[in-house]
């Protein structure tokens, strides 16, 4: 095993790219979501009791067989279709042949020379670094190929240090991840990204993840590993020499991860080469409490996969009228969407950048077509709502509010029922299940009193009751109307119009 | 009528008195349980077709059928008759061992598809029908479980890989039963032991079940003593299955009515042709004087016989042994002792999973199936591949391509099923490639995927020598008319069936 | 031309995971040599201009509707298994993290 460097031995990552052009690789793999498995009817439920979802299939049996899912091919053909691929003429699958316990039939049933997608390309917005020093940029990612293939099942070790499997004493496999439809997207080498390796590696995933989300092929929950991304890095000393030795960072499953170990194995890999030594071709696990890589196996030759054309399966021939139609209702590619909507919104590039990073432009959308205004509307989504996903460390889309409801809340405020504190409020209570914003106003009692005799009484009793306050304000002490407006507020329970107030006491003390 | 005469009876006859009542399935059952534990068990010097004798639930399932036909329920004409399936289907509830350790006490949670429409046709499941392990090797004597004896001869092989099968028609222990055929395991045991027995159609049986040997050449098929009982239970079998995406489509060809129209004996206008390749060198003189009996019976029909030359398959034995060996080291890599079957632990702590594998592969495997998981392996290693498996896989085109060539101008073709009659139980054993070199009239078609029958074709030193028909590519009904035909102008001349003169079992002499 | 050595052998064994003693190692490889020389002829014959047969009968597009069809249950699953423990299947110590 290579000598792995320890942090300390790691190069500033600034010298590391003065001196080296990185080269990246991304292999993605989706999950994708389907009802049931690649080959089989068995369910794909996540979460479910251990080895409740499978079948005689899934769980490798003599003498089970496989049949594609028409919907889990029908999802890659879109998925290529949308990375601007061909799709194949005619593809098998293939058998991948090694054995590993959590592989019900010690061969993995997936595609070999033969992808369903090959020769695609996605373009990503590099968006500009924090400081503002390095601008926002489009950089061209080329897709190799997006295959079909079968997932694995889970292993939980047991004994040694909790969950790792060095020192474990045995392991306990859970089949029901087995089978689940996955396509892996492959990029060619991916170069000319010079110091901004890091961000166009998260960039390109991001944008992927959105590309997939709005294909609606999978559920794209990195940290349920829905989506699986690998790292693969090599440096060179310039960008005319020949690629360099590449090491492959498996489990890399956010965003920021994908920077931070595309950084540190940049730092790694220049320090390695700086110290004159050989850069190992091997699979280094990523590790996300530490932020470090850690070597796995080493690609041995003798691996050998052996893989072979599936005789289980036939060939897939997508008719091309088939594939036209597909295309023709592919949705519309995320980048060029969010510049449409930037512009209809007329949100600055901070502006929109914040909703993307909330994962709220779907739901600032919906809102919008709710009727609401879409400078409210992105405040709610990027406001009070995402403090709320935060703290109850759950995702916009799962909060328990409906872009309608958060129209409905906002056209209240428009409409002077509501205060913001109110409309504060009145969410709290949609939140809580207690129905529709107006459901919560009424039930609450939120509304602005706008019972304008009411209100007079009010500003009257406060004025009666603060000679010295209307004293100052008749002496010019506009400020002073405040105290007044406080006392009528406190009165109406914060149920009145502070502006309306204020018109009030001025002509009430006559000033 | 004695109870013990009916294990006598062909499957068309026991339907027949089972639909007029004459007989009770419960009865049937019984008399073919009594056979069986009379003349198969291992220990007593038996056939030993049987690795398991489900009597409880054959009894049960035959009084079931019996029942359903008191209360006049619509029954196909097979309900009640006994079957015997090979222990490569699976059966829920009945063990599935494949004739290997490895799979010794395994029971299946799920029945094969072929096993479920002998269900649902009524038919009654005796148990599982003994051969070599995983269905490698042509003498059963490749059975973790002992050998199975050929009824002619108990010194001799029944064939293989489906010996069990073959043996318990020719034994009389059941009217039918189902085998599979990836290079021959149904129509050489059928023809070493003087029975039927049919390869269909690639895909034309389900293969869901049916423990992979090699998935590009596998077949499951109907096995019986007369050309009519296996159509009657080709019929039951075959069909479309969802199940197993290499499954055909369209509609099962009429074979048993084929069945019924071949056993006028007329075949005016029928276009045979004998294959020049697969007769000739290397076939044993009786089996060529038998082979050309059959021919004769063949222009005697009415049919046009012609001789033909199918240049490729001279190289068919050598694909084969590439192909199913490189399948079946992919197939068979499952059984690692993780998830069912045998487990080896070796002694010692801090035993990893990768050494539980290798200890329990090495203990349950026996040496005909390592040697293949081995050259398969190799077959299909980086760097061997173009060469090997992918050579291999070229020649099948190239077979293919000489039969599509050869029914243009026949509508069958016919050989010998084997080049010699059995041989003795381990003769061969220590030399594989004189066993390989026996399924060479057979393996061709399943290279080719196309349908095969072997029929009895007489005796030559008193042991069965088998005639292959072959047909094209869902023309499985051509076999039955051309063998239905040729069976009763041979039975008219032998005066009787040939399993007439089978000798009554006495057991393996000491 | 198919001489395989026993070192070879010994490789394959460790790719297809079966233990075997060095008398097994040096009959299989006189075994697989001589089975190699016998199968070798097909390379000759496989000229460039022979498309290559995976499935013997041709079909295309076999798939199935995305619809739940009657699995297992976890007992039916796990009763047949070695060991099992907590609804899972228990295995021996994995060495290696892999794909």
């Amino acid at each position: 095993m290579s000598a792995a460097p320890q942090e300390l031995d790691l190069v500033d990552y600034d010298e590391a790219v003065a001196q080296f052009d990185p080269v990246l690789g991304l292999e993605v793999h989706v999950e994708l979501s389907t009802v049931t498995k690649m080959f089989s009817g068995a369910p794909t439920e996540f979460g479910a009791a251990p080895n409740t979802q499978v079948d005689p299939v899934s769980l490798g049996l003599p003498g089970a067989l496989p049949v594609l899912n028409a919907k889990a091919l029908e999802s890659a053909v879109r998925i290529g279709l949308a990375l601007n691929c061909r799709i194949a003429d005619r593809c098998r699958f293939a058998r991948k042949n090694y054995f590993y316990p959590d592989m019900p039939k010690n061969f993995q049933t997936s595609q070999y020379d033969e992808p369903i997608a090959f020769d695609g390309h996605l373009d990503v917005e590099v968006p500009a670094s924090e400081d503002g020093t390095k601008p926002a940029f489009t950089y061209r990612v080329e897709i190799e190929r997006a295959h079909m293939e079968e997932d694995t099942g889970k292993s939980l070790h047991v004994g040694g240090s909790t969950g790792r499997i060095h020192g474990a004493e045995y392991s306990l496999v859970d089949y029901n991840r087995a089978g689940i439809p996955l396509i892996e997207i492959v990029t060619k080498p991916l170069t000319g990204t010079g110091d901004r390796a890091p961000d166009v590696a998260r960039a390109y995933v991001a944008t992927l993840r959105d590309l997939l989300r709005a294909l609606d092929v999978s559920d794209v929950k990195m940290e349920q590993g829905s989506l699986r991304c690998d790292v693969n890095l090599s440096l060179r000393p310039s960008p005319e020499a020949p690629l360099g030795t590449r090491s492959e960072t498996k489990n890399v499953n956010s965003l920021r991860s994908v920077e931070r170990a595309v950084r540190y194995e940049v730092r790694r890999h220049a320090a390695l080469l700086r110290a004159g030594e050989r850069v190992v071709q091997e699979t280094r696990h990523w590790h996300e409490d530490t932020g470090l890589t850690t070597s796995g196996r080493e690609k041995s030759d003798a691996e050998d996969y052996r893989y072979f054309p599936e005789p289980d399966l036939v060939p897939v021939e997508p008719d091309p009228a088939w594939v036209e139609q597909l295309r023709a209702t592919l949705p519309e590619p995320p980048a060029q969407r969010r510049r449409r909507l930037q512009g209809e919104w007329g949100f600055s590039d901070a502006e929109m950048r914040d909703v993307g990073n909330a994962g709220a432009v779907d739901l600032v959308e919906a809102t919008v077509a709710a009727g609401a205004p879409a400078a409210a509307a992105r405040k709610w989504w990027t406001g009070e709502l995402a403090r709320r996903a935060n703290a109850d460390g759950t995702d916009l889309a799962s909060l328990p509010v409906t872009p309608e409801q958060v129209a409905q809340l906002q056209s209240l405020v428009d409409a002077g029922t509501l205060t913001d504190r109110l409309a504060r409020e009145a969410l709290e209570g949609v939140l809580a299940g207690e129905g529709s914003p107006a459901e919560v106003v009424e039930s609450r009692g939120l509304a602005v009193v706008s019972d304008e005799s009411a209100l007079v009484a009010a500003v009257d009793a406060a004025i009666a009751a603060n000679p010295g306050v209307v004293e100052k304000i008749r002496g010019g002490k506009a400020q002073a109307a405040g105290a007044l407006i406080g006392a009528v507020m406190k009165e109406m329970r914060g149920k009145a119009d502070a502006a309306r107030v204020r018109e009030l006491v001025v002509e009430r003390v006559g000033a | 009528m004695s109870v013990a005469e009916l294990v006598r009876w062909d499957a068309a006859r026991l339907s027949e008195a089972l639909r007029a009542r004459v007989v009770s399935s419960e009865e049937v059952v019984r008399a073919h349980l009594d056979r069986i534990a009379a003349v198969d068990p291992a220990e007593g010097g038996g056939v030993n077709a049987f690795l398991h004798v489900a009597a409880d639930s054959a009894l049960a399932r035959a009084r079931e059928v019996d029942a359903d036909r008191a209360r006049g329920a619509e029954l196909g004409p097979l309900a009640g008759v006994p079957v015997g399936v090979k222990d490569v289907l699976t059966t829920r509830g009945m063990p599935t061992t494949c004739g290997s350790r490895m799979l010794e006490g395994w029971v299946p949670p799920y029945d094969a598809t072929v096993v479920r429409e002998l269900h649902a046709a009524g038919l009654v499941v005796l148990g599982k029908t003994n051969m070599d392990e995983f269905a490698m090797g042509s003498t059963t004597e490749h059975s973790a479980f002992g050998p199975t004896r050929n009824p002619w001869d108990p010194t001799r092989i029944p064939g293989g890989s489906g010996g069990g099968s073959a043996a318990a028609l020719a034994a009389f222990e059941a009217p039918l039963t189902i085998g599979s055929d990836t290079g021959g395991s149904i129509r050489q045991p059928a023809a070493v032991t003087g029975t039927v027995g049919v390869k269909p159609t690639y895909g034309g049986v389900s293969r869901y079940g049916l423990v992979a040997l090699a998935s590009s050449l596998d077949q499951a098929g109907p096995c019986a003593r007369t050309v009519l009982d296996t159509a009657l239970l080709h019929a039951v079998i075959a069909g479309h299955d969802p199940y197993d995406s290499t499954s055909i489509p369209e509609a099962v060809p009429d074979v048993v009515g084929a069945a019924r129209r071949g056993a006028d004996g007329d075949l005016t206008g029928v276009r045979v042709g004998v294959v020049t390749e697969l007769s000739g060198e290397g076939y044993e003189p009786g089996v060529l004087a038998r082979f050309g009996e059959a021919l004769e019976e063949l222009r005697a029909a009415g049919a046009e016989v012609v001789e033909l030359s199918l240049p490729n398959l001279v190289h068919a034995l050598a694909a084969y042994y590439l192909i199913l060996p490189s399948e079946a080291s992919s197939n068979l890599a499952k059984y690692d002792g993780m998830r069912y079957g045998l487990r080896v632990t070796p002694e010692g702590s801090g035993v990893t999973a990768e050494q539980v594998m290798r200890a329990t592969r090495a203990a349950g495997f026996g040496d005909e199936a390592k040697r293949r998981i081995i050259l398969g392996t190799y077959a299909l290693s980086a760097g061997y591949y173009d060469a090997y498996y992918g050579s291999a896989q070229k020649v099948r085109t190239l077979v293919q391509r000489d039969f599509a060539a050869a029914f243009g101008q026949v509508d069958v073709l016919v050989s010998p099923t084997a080049p010699t009659v059995a041989y003795r139980l381990g003769e061969k054993l220590d030399d594989p490639l004189a066993m390989y070199a026996g399924d060479v009239a057979t393996i061709p078609a399943n290279l080719a995927g196309i349908p095969g029958m072997s029929l009895p074709a007489g005796l030559s030193d008193g042991l069965p020598v088998g005639l292959q028909l072959l047909a094209p590519q869902q023309a499985d009904d051509r076999l039955y008319r051309v063998g239905a035909a040729v069976e009763a102008r041979l039975v008219q001349r032998w005066g009787a069936p040939l399993l007439e003169q089978v000798p009554e079992w006495k057991g393996v002499p000491a | 031309m198919s001489a395989i050595t026993r070192s070879e052998v010994e490789h394959l064994a460790r790719l297809a995971r079966i233990d075997m003693s060095d008398e097994e190692l040096d009959r299989l490889a006189g075994q697989l040599g001589a089975v190699l020389d016998a199968v070798a002829q097909v390379s000759a014959v496989a000229t460039d201009d022979v498309p290559a047969t995976s499935h013997p009968v041709p079909l295309t597009n076999v798939t199935r509707p995305d619809v739940v069809r009657p699995g297992l249950s976890a007992e039916e699953a796990l009763a047949m298994a070695p060991a099992a423990e907590d609804g899972r299947f228990r295995v021996p110590q994995i060495l290696e993290e892999d794909a």
